[in-house]
């Protein structure tokens, strides 16, 4: 077969960006394979998330009304009777935290093989190459596989899907299993409101795991309190408990604009520069010239923190 | 409660390295715990000291060099450890996420404990899939990137909190047996003490291969082919300041001045 079903993620009444995302991604696969592309979108306001995914290059929007927030037993069961019912070569799905909650369970369940975060795509016939990073993005590697595959795609890779389309758009019956459900959602927490909006700074001196101790983070803190500057990090000082959650930048933190970042001792997974990225200008401070952080930065200095942060502090204070 | 808990010894690389084919070359490698099962294996140590879990289980994939990686789990508080490796596997340059399934899940089912934790992913290949793919397989429940755990664990229901992108948690009751894929900064991973490393010695490390686990060497064929590996082009047209730190850190001052964002 030949087709593609991408799926759309959306929460709390939204559709994501990455379901825009993975029309595009879904086109150029389905333009490779010489199929259509199906879209599914599963549970909430599904009638009028299907208005809005409508956009250039949809072949067919498939709806499955059932239940208002995602749950993944009705995602994964509606994904695989959908891959039942249109037989795709492809099922593409975000890389997503609900992405990674559900793709893997449907390519089991389906006996297909499983490529996930991947950055690039490209199919030949029945081959599919996806091009993916390992060792934290220190290399890229294209693995292959032939026949059907589940695949995920990272979010901000492919350029969101604009126009309008004119897909057929159907209800898709799904024989959704209650029995089977066995997880509820019960909620939804913001984290880490607290003292600071990282997210309303001007200059945020930014700290990752480059510091090493706990204790080296005075020296930060001195930094931040000379430049009249405010503290955030990448993610590892916030799980090591170093930081609050409220001054973590990245996906699963805060997205911040300032005018001035500084990426102190930050390698730049991208999971952080996801919540970065806009900053209107980046230094970083490594000794590792080739961390992704440069890739980004505006300016950088390689070299130690430890040596160069001092200087900065007594030029300020 | 018997918890079992899946790790994995991962490759580091060192920050300057060569590639060789389709793997980084062996002098630039390192071994270490995968960053997210040891808070995995903190949370299930952390449930038995709570008196909720009676025994903790160790899994790992991977040939005898990995065994002090294992006896880290150990060390930490696990009570016991398996470790499963076949000659089947030794020339495999990717295990993909429906091998690792059909192995672990073998596994569990001949355990079978009352929650599987997991690393959400693992530092060097990052599917981040397996978790999901056993739960499915052996029919438990599970929760994907689970960054909080009710540690009462009442009615045989884990109620956790999944961390979803741009700081919002969703708090979602999973019913038992269930697979909990384990988020970063869900606990503070302990240091092994002296006492653990020593006891860790005489744990039990019981060595399977697949034929003892009962997996086909034919349903773990791998069907993901490694085809090419090369560093990133970088993208970089950052300005590079030279010099001393004196002086570098003269050059953002400035910057930091022109930008009018500090004195």
């Amino acid at each position: 077969m030949t087709d593609v079903l991408a799926v759309a993620d959306h929460r709390r009444g939204d559709l994501r960006d990455v379901s825009y995302e993975i029309i595009t991604a879904g086109r150029e696969l389905a333009d490779e394979t010489g199929g259509d592309l199906h879209l599914a979108v599963i549970s909430g306001t599904v009638d009028d998330f299907a208005d809005k995914l409508n956009r250039e290059g949809v072949d067919a929007i498939h709806t499955v009304d059932h239940g208002e927030e995602f749950n993944h037993d009705v995602y994964a069961q509606a994904v695989t009777q959908l891959y039942d019912e249109l037989a795709p070569q492809f099922i593409v799905t975000p890389n997503s935290v609900n992405g990674l909650d559900y793709a893997p369970a449907v390519a089991n369940e389906l006996d297909l093989p499983i490529v996930t975060d991947t950055v690039d795509l490209e199919a030949d016939g029945e081959t599919l190459i996806a091009t993916r990073e390992m060792y934290g993005g220190k290399v890229e590697t294209t693995t292959q596989l032939e026949g059907d595959a589940v695949v995920t795609i990272r979010g901000a890779e492919w350029p969101a899907a604009e126009g309008t389309g004119d897909a057929a758009i159907e209800a898709f019956d799904a024989d959704i299993d209650e029995d089977a459900i066995g997880s509820t959602v019960t909620g939804f927490e913001e984290v880490g409101g607290g003292d600071v909006d990282i997210s309303e700074a001007e200059l945020l001196v930014s700290v990752g795991r480059g510091i090493e101790e706990e204790e080296n983070l005075e020296m930060i803190r001195d930094l931040a309190d000379a430049l009249d500057a405010t503290l955030s990090s990448s993610r590892p000082i916030v799980d090591n408990g170093w930081l609050p959650k409220n001054r973590q930048v990245g996906q699963s933190g805060k997205v911040v604009t300032p005018d001035v970042y500084i990426a102190i001792g930050i390698s730049g997974a991208v999971q952080h520069v996801a919540g970065m990225k806009g900053s209107d200008t980046i230094v970083a401070i490594n000794t590792d010239p080739n961390a992704p952080i440069m890739d980004i930065a505006d300016y950088a200095i390689v070299d130690d923190l430890f040596d160069v942060v001092p200087e900065l502090i007594d030029e300020f204070q | 409660m018997k918890i079992l808990v899946t790790v994995k010894e991962v490759a580091t690389v060192e920050d300057e390295f060569e590639i060789e084919g389709t793997e980084i070359a062996g002098q630039y490698l390192g071994a270490d715990l995968n960053e997210w099962d040891d808070y995995a294996i903190e949370e299930a140590v952390q449930l038995q000291e709570d008196g909720i879990a009676d025994e903790v289980v160790a899994v790992t994939i991977g040939p005898e060099d990995c065994e002090q990686t294992i006896r880290q789990a150990l060390a930490k508080g696990a009570d016991r450890a398996v470790r499963v490796w076949d000659d089947a596997l030794e020339d495999v340059d990717l295990l993909d996420v429906n091998a690792k399934t059909e192995i672990l899940s073998a596994v569990i089912e001949a355990e079978e404990p009352d929650l599987v934790l997991s690393g959400v992913q693992a530092g060097d290949d990052s599917f981040g899939a397996t978790g999901v793919s056993v739960a499915e397989e052996i029919g438990f429940q599970w929760g994907a990137v689970v960054n909080h755990l009710e540690h009462d664990l009442e009615d045989g229901v884990a109620s956790v909190r999944r961390e979803l992108e741009g700081g919002v948690e969703e708090l979602t009751d999973i019913e038992l047996p269930a697979v909990l894929t384990i988020q970063t900064g869900i606990n503070e991973p302990r240091y092994a003490s002296l006492r653990g490393i020593r006891q860790a010695q005489r744990k039990e490390l019981n060595v399977q291969t697949l034929d003892d686990i009962g997996v086909d060497e034919s349903t773990i064929e791998t069907e993901l082919e490694l085809t090419e590996m090369y560093e990133p082009e970088s993208e970089s047209d950052a300005t590079v300041w030279e010099g001393s730190a004196d002086e570098t850190a003269g050059e953002l001052g400035e910057l930091l001045r022109d930008k009018g964002v500090a004195q």
